[in-house]
Parts: structure tokens; sequence; C-alpha cells
């Protein structure tokens, strides 16, 4: 019997798996083809203050191996993420949830923050300093250690929840930004959020996408974002939360290997809705044919010396 | 929504890079006006494409070629199988079609109003078509609609046949309600010159195509909408241009 639960900062979750905001909105498509109790946790919609429409349409690309979009944080608003998403949520799902927050000011993240916080079924909290998809916001936080470590440190004071800070890798140095998160207080560190990237449209000459830029996910940044957690694993001792076109239950064991003690689904779940559910599935006859007995004695696994 | 395998039964031209796709497999719940989404190989997104006609275990699709990806389709032959959500969408409604419903469909627009023709002709209603194109050679389905019975007008842009013009040049006659599909400036002008209530089937960029990513997100009067989950049917009265 293999044991895959890992513990993030003091919440256990019997497998790893989680699938990643923005890929399974509050969880009741999902729920309608299969019981996603099965999932470790799941990270619902990016949530601001305000209700937001997102950016104009079109918000998807297609690329090698992988997607674009430019949704630019579509959500109803904590108000109502509070009186009705999480209320229909917990009916469907009874399991701590990942609550993902993003902003456009400290004072926003700290407002959002201190509500959820205080929310039952929130397990987690997982601030989104790297948003690419929208201007004077979001990522603006997460591209220098100073800004994200104020966020960080303005959060914690407002929670008791663990909070997780959702890391750019549209940056120089992500180490170092994971290790100001880390000084001011950060429970642990969740990367990567999408790489900003685009597409030409041949016939009309112009973007793709109305955001003329969006943020790229699926296998093709695989590698890129177990660099990266990997990177972060040398230079924070808090747990990390590993994503980045993660798509089947080998990639959670390498991502683990790594240095990650839970791995996001992102955006395989948009391609194949069952994608989580298959991945929870195969990962411990995948754990046996790899002798691997229990799945939490394999964080970090890969870096010797 | 479900997820089955299909089968390809047969893949044949209907009209200028224009085909009909039909494929075996579990239709299952799904209703006039919904769409299907096709995984193919070696693209990373799946395809949604609208339901043109079901039954049991039978499925058709009727797609134009204008991309990578319904280029690769256009390929597949009969026996090649394809991993297929069904049941996709709102899809129409037929209880306000009232006696004599207006069927208003613009090229790549017209197949899912074929469902929908059989569907309102079970409930005895007797719906009329107005199928628009470009020209002659990207006609079809005409022949299909009037075989049900359903009074068919054919417009074509440049006058090589049917009426000269475009769908509206065609909708001077009593109707009850409508529906319709077709390019965006089609479906502006339908509204424009519609005198009663309908309803209006929708195209955009999907991520997922079950709602979960908010990719294909609209505004309407009553809220933003998804595209894939709470349209692509949307209401007259609903519709913010």
């Amino acid at each position: 019997m293999v044991n895959t639960s890992v513990t993030l900062s003091g919440l256990t979750l019997d497998n790893p798996v989680i699938p990643a905001s923005g890929t399974f909105g509050y969880g009741y498509e999902f729920a309608e083809i299969y019981d996603i109790n099965c999932l470790g946790s799941f990270s619902f919609k990016g949530t601001t203050r305000e209700p937001r429409f997102g950016n104009e349409p079109p918000r998807i690309a297609e690329s090698a191996s992988g997607m674009l979009n430019a949704v630019g944080l579509q959500n109803p608003g904590i108000d109502r993420v509070i009186s009705e998403e999480l209320p229909k949520l917990r009916r469907v799902f009874h399991k701590p949830v990942v609550a993902n927050i993003s902003g456009f000011s400290i004072d926003e993240y700290v407002e959002c923050c201190g509500r959820i916080d205080r929310e039952e079924g929130v397990g987690l909290i997982e601030v989104n300093i790297s948003c690419p998809n929208v201007h004077n916001g979001g990522m603006s936080f997460g591209t220098s250690p100073e800004s994200a470590a104020a966020v960080t440190r303005a959060v914690k004071a407002v929670t008791k929840k663990p909070v997780y800070m959702k890391l750019s890798p549209n940056v120089t140095d992500i180490a170092a930004i994971a290790r100001a998160c880390e000084d001011a207080g950060a429970d642990g560190i969740s990367l990567i959020n999408t790489l900003m990237g685009m597409r030409i449209d041949l016939k009309r000459r112009a973007p793709v996408l109305r955001n003329v830029t969006g943020g790229l996910s699926g296998p093709a940044v695989f590698p890129v974002a177990l660099r990266m957690v990997w990177q972060v694993y040398e230079a924070v001792k808090i747990p990390i939360i590993g994503m980045g076109g993660v798509s089947g239950a080998e990639d959670v064991i390498e991502m683990m290997l790594a240095g990650a003690t839970a791995v996001e689904v992102g955006a395989a779940n948009l391609v194949d809705p069952l994608a989580s559910k298959k991945i929870v599935e195969a990962l411990p006859a995948v754990c046996e044919r790899l002798h691997m007995e229990n799945l939490k004695d394999i964080i970090g696994g890969a870096h010797h010396g | 929504m479900n997820n089955e395998i299909f089968e390809i039964i047969a893949n044949r031209p209907v009209a200028k890079n224009t085909l009909e796709m039909v494929l075996s497999g579990d239709t299952e719940g799904i209703a006039p006006g919904q769409f299907v989404n096709l995984k193919l190989d070696g693209f990373y997104l799946r395809r949604p494409i609208s339901v043109c006609d079901f039954g049991p275990g039978r499925l058709t699709l009727i797609y134009k070629v204008v991309g990578r990806g319904t280029e690769y389709m256009a390929g597949l032959g009969p026996g090649a199988r394809l991993d297929v959500l069904t049941g996709l969408g709102n899809g129409y409604d037929t209880a306000p079609s009232g006696e004599r419903p207006l069927l208003i469909g613009g090229g790549a627009g017209v197949p899912p109003l074929y469902a929908l023709a059989k569907r309102l002709l079970a409930e005895g209603k007797r719906p009329a078509a107005i199928l628009g194109f470009n020209s002659e050679d990207e006609i079809f389905y005409r022949d299909e609609f009037s075989a049900l019975g359903v009074e068919t007008a054919v417009t074509t842009a440049d006058g090589s046949y049917g009426i000269r013009g475009f769908v509206t040049d065609a909708m001077d006659r009593p109707y009850t309600y409508f529906y319709t599909c077709g390019p965006g400036p089609m479906l502006r002008a339908v509204y424009d010159k519609s005198v009663t209530s309908g309803q209006f089937s929708f195209e955009e960029r999907m991520g997922c195509g079950f709602g979960a990513c908010m990719g294909c997100t609209c505004k309407t009067k009553t809220g933003h909408k998804r595209v894939c989950k709470d349209g692509p049917v949307l209401t007259k009265e609903e519709i913010v241009w």
C-alpha cells in the first residue's frame, strides 16, 4: 500500500494533486462528471475585492503543447464568492479548499485575505502576486523581492491560515523572490504562474489575443516550471506547491523530486476534464513501480549533496 | 457533459471547404443547439463543433475548413476514433417558438438549425428556414431541410443561386419566433430586422468548452455569461452588441 498523503503547513491532504486556480472554477463543472472529493484539494478561481469581467475576447490561443490565456481575473468579487460560491462549493467538495486571492493594491490583498481567512472551508490561502494578464496589479507585486515581501507581511498580519505566495516565472531570479516571501513570514511558495507569451494571426496580421499577450501553460512549460521549483527548493525551507504543465502522475512525482510537497494541475483539466482524477488514480501504481512507499519521503529527493 | 469515444463512419465534402462527418457513439443527453468538443491528435486544445443532427448511436457534424485543426479533421477517414465531450452548452429552448418559427442560418451557422428543425417538427410545429451563403458552391443541406418538409429559402450574396442578398432579404414574411446562427454581422442584422423575440447561437474562441476556464465570457443584459456553458444560445432580450 502506497501512502500518498502529504502535509502543507499542518494541512494534510490525502494526495498531492490539486487542480490549479483558473482551470477548475469552483469545482461544479467537474463535479458533474466525477466525485471531486478524490482530489487532495483544489484551488478556486482567483478572487479580487471587486467583481471583474476580465479582458475582452479573444482570451484564448493555442500553441504547440500548450495554450495562452488572457482571461484577466474574471471573478464575481469577494462578497459573492463568500456568500454564493463557497456555500455551493461546500456541497460538492467536502475537504479544505485552497483560496486563490489576487489584488491591485496591498489594501485589497489584506481585505480579501483577511475575509477569506475566516471561512471555515478554506484550508490554505494562495496569494496570487503573479497574474500576467492585468495591468497595475497581480504580477507587478511578484516581480521584485521588496514588493513580494510587502504583500506577504501585510497578508500574514491579518490571517491565521497558511499563506502561500504564488510566484511569477517572468522574473530574473525567482529564488530571491521566494526567499523574500519566506523572510516576510510566508508559510509556503506556490509556483509557477503562466509564462508571458503571444501569438499573431497570419491572416489578420494582428495579435490573436485582444490583450496582445497572454500566459502560456500546458506541457510546453513543464521543464521551466520544474527548474524553478528546483531552484526555489534550494533557496527556502518552507513547503512548495509546484505547478506548470503537469499532465500525468509521472509529472507529479518529477515535481516532488524537484522539491514540491504538493502539485497543482492546470491546463490539463481544460483539455481532459477527468485529468486530475486520472492522475490521482494513477499515482499509487506509478509509485509502486518506482518503489516509492511513502510519497512524502520523495520530496526534494533529486537534490543530493 | 459526457466524455465518449466516437468512431467516424463517413467524412465527405458537402460544399466548398465544408464537410459532413458522421460518427457512431453514445449520443445520450445531446440536444439541438448544443456542441461537442473534439480532441484531435497533435492539437492541444479541443475543437468545438455544433451538433447538426443526432439519433441513437449516431452523430452528424458539419464543419468548414478554416484552420489547421479543421484541416486535420478533413483528413480523417472512416474507422478513425475521436475522444469527444458531448452535451455541451445550453441548446435551443423550443418552448417559446409558437406555431411558425423561422430558422435563419448563415454558412457554417446552418448545421445546428437542422437538428432544431427536426425537434420543432416532432413537437408539431411548422418551421420555415432561410439559409444564407456567399455563393452557390457553398450551399449545403438545402435538400435535407426541404426533405423534412420545411419551407426553405436560400440566399446567396453574389446572386449565383436563390435570392440575391443576405438572409435578412428573405425575412419579410410572417413568423411567430426565430432561431438564428451565423457570423457576427449576420446575427446583428437579423437582430435589427427581426419583429419577434428569438434566440441567437454565438461562437467564441474557447479554452475548455465546459465552463471552467472563463475563456469565452461575454457581456449580456443579465450578467456575464460563458458562451460555452451559459450559451451558446442567448435570447434576443439579453444580448449586448
